[in-house]
C-alpha cells in the first residue's frame, strides 16, 4: 500500500460525494414530478409516449398494481431479448456472420440483462452480433436500471407519504428515469470514454500488420454507448470477454476513475434524493456514512491483500514490493484494481478490472463478501436502495426489541407484517446462494466447469452463486459456465435475487404507504446518528457474516492458510 | 396483468429504437466527427500500414525489442479478438510453475536483482499494452545488444518514453511497449540521430 494509492482512492470518493448530491437533488425533482431543465425538450418526447401507450401519467397505482406493471414490462423485456439473440444469425449488423445464440446460454443472458445482473456466460467479441450488442443488450442496460430506480422511488414514496392508498406509476417512473436521468448522462459520458479512447465505430474488426510481420485481427464495435450505460446503470455486463480490463473498455487510469465514479454517481445520488423527497437529509447522511464505513474497510483490506502478494510469486523472485499483478493491468496498478473489485460488488455492478479469481484468497473474500452482504454499499441503480432501506427496517426492529418499543423508521410504525416482509427479502440471498452451491459442489456435471482445484474451487462455485442472486455478475473466472446445468442454474438464482427479493419489498412499500406518518417524540430512536450507524452497520455484518461465514471459511479462508502453508492444488 | 400488457410493449419497443438503435448510431456518428482517431480504436499506422493500436499489446519474440508481459489471450498470445486472462488462483500449481519457468528464463537472459511484479505475470486482459518502468529498463542491455547500439542509447529512449501517473495522481507510471518499439525502429533508421523524445505515433494517447 502506498500513500498515493490511497490518495487515488479517497479523491474518487470524495468526487462522487460532491457530484451526487446535485444530482440527487435533481432526481428528487423528477420524481416528484416538477419542472426541470429537461422538461422543456423531453416534456413533449414524454406525454406523446404517454398517450400512444395508454398511459394516464396523472393515475398512480397501488404496490401490487407497481408490481405487476414492473413484472409485465420484465417479462416483455426478456422475450425480447430472448427472440433477437436467437435469431442474430438472420437479423443486420452481423457482419462476423456469428450464429443464433444456444437456447441456454441465450435463457441465460437474457435473464441476466433483464436482472440487471450481467452475468456473461460468453466471451462478448466472439459471440455477439453488433445488432445483439446494441438493440438487445444495451437496451437491457438501460431498462433494468430504469426498473431499479422506479422501485427506489415507489419503496421512498411509500415512507415519505401518509395514509396513501398509492406509490406512483410505474411506467411514468421507469420513463422519467431513462429519460432524464440515464441517457442525458450516458450520451455525456460515452463522448468522454470516446475521447479517451473507447471505440465507437460499426466495424468489428480491423487487421493490423505488426512491425514483427504477424497479423493481429482487432476486435472492434459501437463499445462506448455500451460501457457508459453499463457503469452508470451499475449493469456490468462487457463488450468484450475481459470486461473493463480490456484497454478498449478501460483505456487509461483515468477513464478508470471515470468508470468507478460512474458505478457510484447514480446510487448515491438515489441516497440523497431519498433525504430530499422524505424531508429530513440527515437521514440520507446517516445512510451514506454507514456505507462509506463498509466500503472503504473493504477496499482497504483488498488493498492490502494485494499489496502482500503470494508464496509463489516470492518463490519465483518477483520484487516483493510489486505486490500480485497476476491478472492486473499496470496502467492501474494495486490501488485502482482494489478500489474496482470493492466498489463493483459493493453495489450490483459487477465489471471487473482485474481478474478476481487471481487475487489472493483474501482480495477475493472481499468482492464475494460484499455481494452477500446485499450489494448495499450504497446498493447499485438496479437493486440499490430498497437493499439498505430492508436492512435499516431490521436494524431499527433490534433496536426495538431491545428496549420493547414498537420500532419506528421516518416516522412509520414497523410492525410484524414489514418485518416478516423483510426477513423474506434478506433470506432469498442465503437460499439461493447457499442452496444451489451446495447442489453444484457434489454435482459432476457442475464440478466439470471448474478451473482451479482444491478451495479455489468451491470459491469459484460459490462465488458464482452470489454474483448470480446478488445480480452482481462479476466472475470468478476460472469458472467454465457455459453448459447446460451452468447457464440454467445461475439464470433461475438471478430469477429469486431479483424478484423474490421485489415483491417482498414492494408489499412492505404498500404496508407503509397506508400507514400514518407519525411526528417524532421523545421515545423514537432517532436513525440520523452515530449510534444509528453503528448499529445498522453492525446489522449488516452480522447478517452477513452469520449467513455465510462457514461457506466462506471452507473458500477463500481456507485458501489463505494453504497458501501461506506453502501448498498448492 | 393484461392491462398492463399494452404499455409494456409500446414502451419496450420506444426504448428500443431509442437506446439500442438512435442512441449507440448517432453516438457513432458524433463520435467519427469529433474524435474519429480514438472511434476507430487508436490505430497505429507506419507507411501507410496499420501496426497495431496503441491501446493493445502485441507479442514481440526478436531480441531486438522489447518483450511486453506474457499473454494469455487466444493460443498465443496477444489475440486482440479473444481477450482472456489466465483466471489461475493464486495457489494454482500450473502457476506457481510458469511462474518459475518464465523467472528462470529472465535470469538466463542476464536480469539481476529483483524481477520486477509486472514480468512474468499475465494481465487481466491478455492485452496490456504496458509494462513497468522497472521492467523497461531491466531489458535494456539485451535490447541494445542484439541491436549493436550503445545502451545509453536505448535507455534514453525507454526513460523518454516513461509516461506518468495522469494528473499526477491516478494509475502507475508506465512504458507502452509498441510505441517504445516503434521509436526504436525509427531511431535505427536515423543513424547519429539521438533518441527523440516525441516519436511517430500519431494520436493523442500519449496526451494522457
Amino acid at each position: 500500500m502506498t500513500p498515493i494509492g490511497w490518495l487515488q482512492i479517497l479523491a474518487i470518493l470524495l468526487i462522487v460525494l460532491v457530484t451526487a448530491v446535485p444530482i440527487g437533488a435533481f432526481m428528487a425533482r423528477i420524481f416528484a414530478g416538477e419542472r426541470n431543465l429537461l422538461t422543456p425538450v423531453l416534456g413533449p418526447v414524454e406525454r406523446g409516449l404517454y398517450r400512444i401507450a395508454g398511459v394516464d401519467p396523472a393515475r398512480e397505482q397501488s404496490a401490487l398494481g407497481y408490481t405487476l406493471a414492473m413484472l409485465a414490462f420484465n417479462a416483455a423485456g426478456f422475450a425480447l431479448l430472448y427472440a433477437i439473440l436467437r435469431l442474430q444469425g438472420v437479423l443486420p449488423f452481423n457482419p462476423l456472420g456469428f450464429a443464433g445464440v444456444a437456447p441456454d446460454l441465450a435463457f441465460n443472458t437474457a435473464i441476466s440483462f433483464v436482472t440487471n445482473t450481467n452475468w456473461q456466460s460468453y466471451g462478448g467479441e466472439t459471440t455477439m452480433s453488433l445488432f445483439s450488442q446494441m438493440a438487445g443488450l444495451t437496451v437491457q442496460n438501460f431498462l433494468s436500471a430504469a426498473t431499479g430506480i422506479a422501485l427506489a422511488a415507489a419503496l421512498v414514496r411509500a415512507f415519505a407519504r401518509s395514509g396513501s392508498a398509492t406509490v406512483g406509476n410505474f411506467f411514468v417512473d421507469m420513463t422519467r428515469a431513462t429519460l432524464y436521468v440515464l441517457l442525458p448522462l450516458a450520451i455525456v459520458s460515452a463522448l468522454v470514454q470516446v475521447w479517451m479512447g473507447v471505440p465507437q465505430t460499426l466495424d468489428a474488426t480491423t487487421v493490423a500488420t505488426t512491425i514483427e510481420g504477424a497479423q493481429q485481427t482487432i476486435a472492434l464495435g459501437p463499445v462506448a454507448t455500451q460501457m457508459a450505460i453499463k457503469q452508470l446503470g451499475t449493469n456490468g455486463g462487457g463488450f468484450f470477454n475481459v470486461n473493463a480490463s480490456h484497454p478498449f473498455e478501460n483505456p487509461t487510469a483515468l477513464s478508470n476513475a471515470l468508470e468507478i465514479w460512474q458505478m457510484l454517481v447514480v446510487s448515491t445520488a438515489l441516497v440523497f434524493a431519498f433525504g430530499r423527497l422524505i424531508g429530513d437529509r440527515r437521514q440520507a447522511r446517516a445512510l451514506i456514512a454507514t456505507i462509506g464505513l463498509i466500503l472503504v474497510a473493504g477496499i482497504g483490506i483488498a488493498y492490502w491483500a494485494e499489496s502482500a502478494g503470494t508464496p509463489a510469486l516470492v518463490a519465483a523472485g518477483l520484487d516483493p514490493a510489486g505486490g500480485n499483478m497476476e491478472g492486473k493491468e499496470v496502467r492501474f496498478g494495486l490501488a485502482a484494481s482494489a478500489m474496482f473489485a470493492a466498489v463493483t460488488t459493493g453495489l450490483s455492478d459487477g465489471g471487473v478490472n482485474a481478474m478476481h479469481g487471481s487475487f489472493t484468497p483474501i482480495g477475493g473474500l472481499v468482492p464475494m463478501f460484499l455481494i452477500q452482504l446485499g450489494e448495499i454499499l450504497p446498493g447499485g441503480v438496479g437493486s440499490g436502495l430498497y437493499g439498505l432501506l430492508v436492512m435499516a427496517i431490521i436494524a431499527v426492529f433490534v433496536a426495538g426489541l431491545m428496549v420493547g418499543r414498537t420500532p419506528e423508521y421516518l416516522g412509520k410504525k414497523i410492525e410484524a407484517k414489514e418485518v416478516k416482509m423483510a426477513m423474506l427479502a434478506v433470506l432469498i440471498l442465503p437460499t439461493a446462494i447457499l442452496g444451489f452451491s451446495a447442489v453444484a459442489a457434489v454435482l459432476p456435471a457442475a464440478l466439470a466447469g471448474l478451473g482451479n482445484a482444491g478451495p479455489h474451487g468451491l470459491s469459484e462455485i460459490l462465488y458464482a452463486y452470489s454474483s448470480a442472486a446478488g445480480n452482481n455478475g462479476s466472475a470468478f473466472g476460472g469458472l467454465s459456465a457455459n453448459s447446460p446445468w451452468w447457464n440454467t442454474t445461475l439464470g433461475l438464482a438471478m430469477i429469486l435475487g431479483r424478484f423474490a427479493y421485489i415483491v417482498p419489498m414492494m408489499a412492505i412499500a404498500g404496508s407503509l404507504s397506508a400507514k400514518t406518518r407519525l411526528a417524532a417524540s421523545s421515545g423514537t430512536f432517532p436513525t440520523h446518528g452515530l449510534l444509528f450507524v453503528g448499529l445498522l452497520a453492525g446489522v449488516i455484518l452480522i447478517i452477513g457474516g452469520l449467513q455465510f461465514f462457514p461457506a466462506l471459511a471452507l473458500g477463500p479462508i481456507a485458501e489463505q492458510v494453504q497458501m501461506l502453508a506453502g501448498k498448492t492444488f | 396483468m393484461l392491462s398492463q400488457l399494452r404499455p409494456a410493449i409500446v414502451l419496450l419497443a420506444f426504448f428500443t429504437l431509442l437506446t439500442g438503435i438512435a442512441y449507440p448510431l448517432a453516438m457513432t456518428e458524433v463520435a467519427e466527427a469529433l474524435f474519429p482517431h480514438q472511434a476507430r480504436g487508436s490505430l497505429i499506422e507506419r507507411q501507410g500500414t496499420v501496426v497495431g493500436s496503441s491501446l493493445l499489446g502485441q507479442g514481440f519474440a526478436r531480441p531486438e525489442y522489447f518483450h511486453p508481459r506474457p499473454s494469455a489471450a487466444g493460443a498465443n498470445g496477444y489475440d486482440a479478438a479473444a481477450s482472456s486472462g489466465t483466471n489461475l488462483a493464486p495457489t494454482s500449481a500450473k502457476l506457481a510453475e510458469r511462474l518459475k519457468t518464465d523467472a528462470d528464463a529472465l535470469r538466463a537472459a542476464g536480469l539481476a536483482g529483483p524481477i520486477p511484479a509486472d514480468a512474468v505475470t499475465t494481465s487481466g486482459s491478455g492485452l496490456d499494452p504496458h509494462i513497468s518502468p522497472a521492467y523497461a529498463l531491466a531489458q535494456v542491455p539485451w535490447v541494445a545488444k542484439a541491436r549493436g547500439v550503445e545502451e545509453a542509447l536505448v535507455r534514453g529512449l525507454v526513460t523518454a518514453h516513461i509516461e506518468g501517473r495522469q494528473l499526477g495522481l491516478f494509475g502507475d507510471p508506465r512504458v507502452n511497449v509498441l510505441e517504445l518499439n516503434i521509436a526504436l525502429d525509427n531511431a535505427a533508421r536515423m543513424p547519429g540521430a539521438k533518441p527523440p523524445g516525441g516519436d511517430a505515433v500519431p494520436g493523442v494517447s500519449s496526451a494522457f
